[in-house]
């Protein structure tokens, strides 16, 4: 059973990662990556987020959604698989407010650090695309965990590295029109080739 | 047309392209693009999604309280989003199925929400809808040039018929796997912004800042 969960977390994180290998969550992954203390800031906000919305979908998805999961309600018929983009995206947004809410209330300093990026990442697509794998993948409570904290921890390696390889780049010659944005995709076009290297691995 | 109205559709095409200049979009952008026809379906979704949800904020902008907006906006969006899902799901359903999870993500594509904010809070219907359509348009020209490319050099195919016969079949062309694979996508973007950025000079980064975006201060379009 452990070996099952170290598993998917591995794949979670390095050979399926996120962001190198799925595009998810690009837009902030790019413009949030040019320093790495904003990157880490941002990286453990996503994984935060990813491991509590991730569960909490998957318990909406089994006891709401499904086809035939209404059952408990007398209603075995009913079917609102359709209502899963709706469902999944009012459940981010709300979580994350609250989480903001709340880490303000109890703990300033964690919201003065993880803070500003809190409703950045409502919108992004690494939580929103982790919620509809988890569904799609049928993955029951425990995986869906799992899955969510590994896939979080991808991303914010991801971004911590291309953040670190983005502050070296600045003293860089590069010719005029691939500053900036064209230097970046090729930058973390080689680093998905060195996730890569990670594929086929199984624990 | 008058002239502003071809403007706003017309704008995002080249000069202001919502993915090589504003940096929108991105996520599925890439995700969809080994493939000519998955590319065009979800380009033809994307620009109806954009349209029809600028029009629609943009009718209720006055009703909207801005504290709530973005909650008003996602809703919008999102059943937009489910609309087209169980459309494509109706007519074209294998391809409904390779997009897989990117459908959805339509919602969070920033580029619907990015305009949603910028443009239709301030219009009237009309602008709102061009402003939609042209900006669809100008994703899904870059989504159609990828798609071209990596399926061209990937798999030696232009939607779906050969046209470099592959060396597998008898032919002589020998495909480049790497196009297939998540890289490909992203050299040919940062290719495809190297291209235009030399013929327009003055979309040139200053000082290495990611497009209009800036740190986290700019949140409207960060996403």
């Amino acid at each position: 059973m452990l070996e099952h969960y170290l598993s998917l977390a591995t794949k979670a994180a390095f050979v399926e990662n996120m962001a190198l290998a799925f595009f998810l969550g690009m837009c902030s992954f790019l413009a949030v990556s040019k320093k790495v203390e904003t990157a880490i800031g941002l990286g453990a906000a996503v994984v935060f987020v990813l491991g509590v919305t991730i569960p909490l979908n998957q318990l909406l998805n089994e006891n709401l959604l499904k086809p035939g999961s209404l059952s408990w309600m007398g209603l075995p018929d009913v079917d609102l698989a359709f209502l899963t983009y709706l469902v999944l995206i009012g459940t981010i947004a709300a979580v994350v407010q609250v989480v903001e809410m709340t880490i303000d209330r109890f703990s300033p300093d964690l919201y003065n650090a993880l803070g500003v990026f809190l409703p950045l990442i409502a919108v992004n697509c690494a939580i929103l695309g982790g919620a509809l794998f988890m569904v799609r993948r049928d993955y029951t409570f425990g995986e869906a965990a799992v899955f969510g904290l590994g896939s979080g921890v991808g991303w914010a390696l991801a971004i911590v590295a291309l953040a670190a390889i983005r502050e070296k780049l600045r003293y860089n010659n590069i010719p005029e029109p691939l500053r900036g944005l064209g230097i970046t995709f090729i930058v973390v076009g080689l680093m998905s080739i060195g996730f890569m290297a990670f594929s086929g691995i199984q624990l | 047309m008058a002239s502003t109205e071809r403007e706003t559709l017309l704008d995002p095409l080249i000069n202001n392209n919502p993915i090589a200049l504003q940096v929108l979009g991105l996520c599925s952008a890439l995700a969809v693009t080994t493939k000519m026809e998955t590319a065009f379906v979800m380009s033809l979704a994307v620009v109806a999604v954009t349209a029809l949800s600028n029009l629609s904020i943009s009718l209720i902008r006055n009703y909207i309280p801005s504290s709530i907006r973005i909650i008003v906006q996602l809703t919008i969006i999102a059943s937009l989003v489910i609309v087209t899902d169980q459309v494509l799901k109706a007519f074209v359903f294998d391809i409904s199925k390779q997009l897989s999870v990117f459908v959805g993500l339509i919602i969070t594509n920033c580029i619907i929400m990015g305009r949603a904010e910028a443009f239709a809070m301030q219009n009237p219907p009309l602008p709102s809808f061009i402003d939609g359509v042209g900006n669809g348009l100008g994703y899904g020209l870059v989504l159609m040039l990828v798609a071209f490319m990596r399926e061209l050099f990937g798999s030696g195919k232009v939607f779906g018929f050969s046209v470099l016969p592959l060396v597998t079949e008898g032919g002589w062309y020998q495909p480049n796997g790497m196009m297939l694979l998540a890289p490909g996508a992203f050299f040919l973007i940062g290719i495809f912004i190297w291209v235009i950025r030399s013929m327009r000079p003055e979309q040139v980064e200053e000082d290495f800042h990611v497009g209009a975006l800036s740190e986290p201060g700019y949140e409207g379009s960060v996403r």
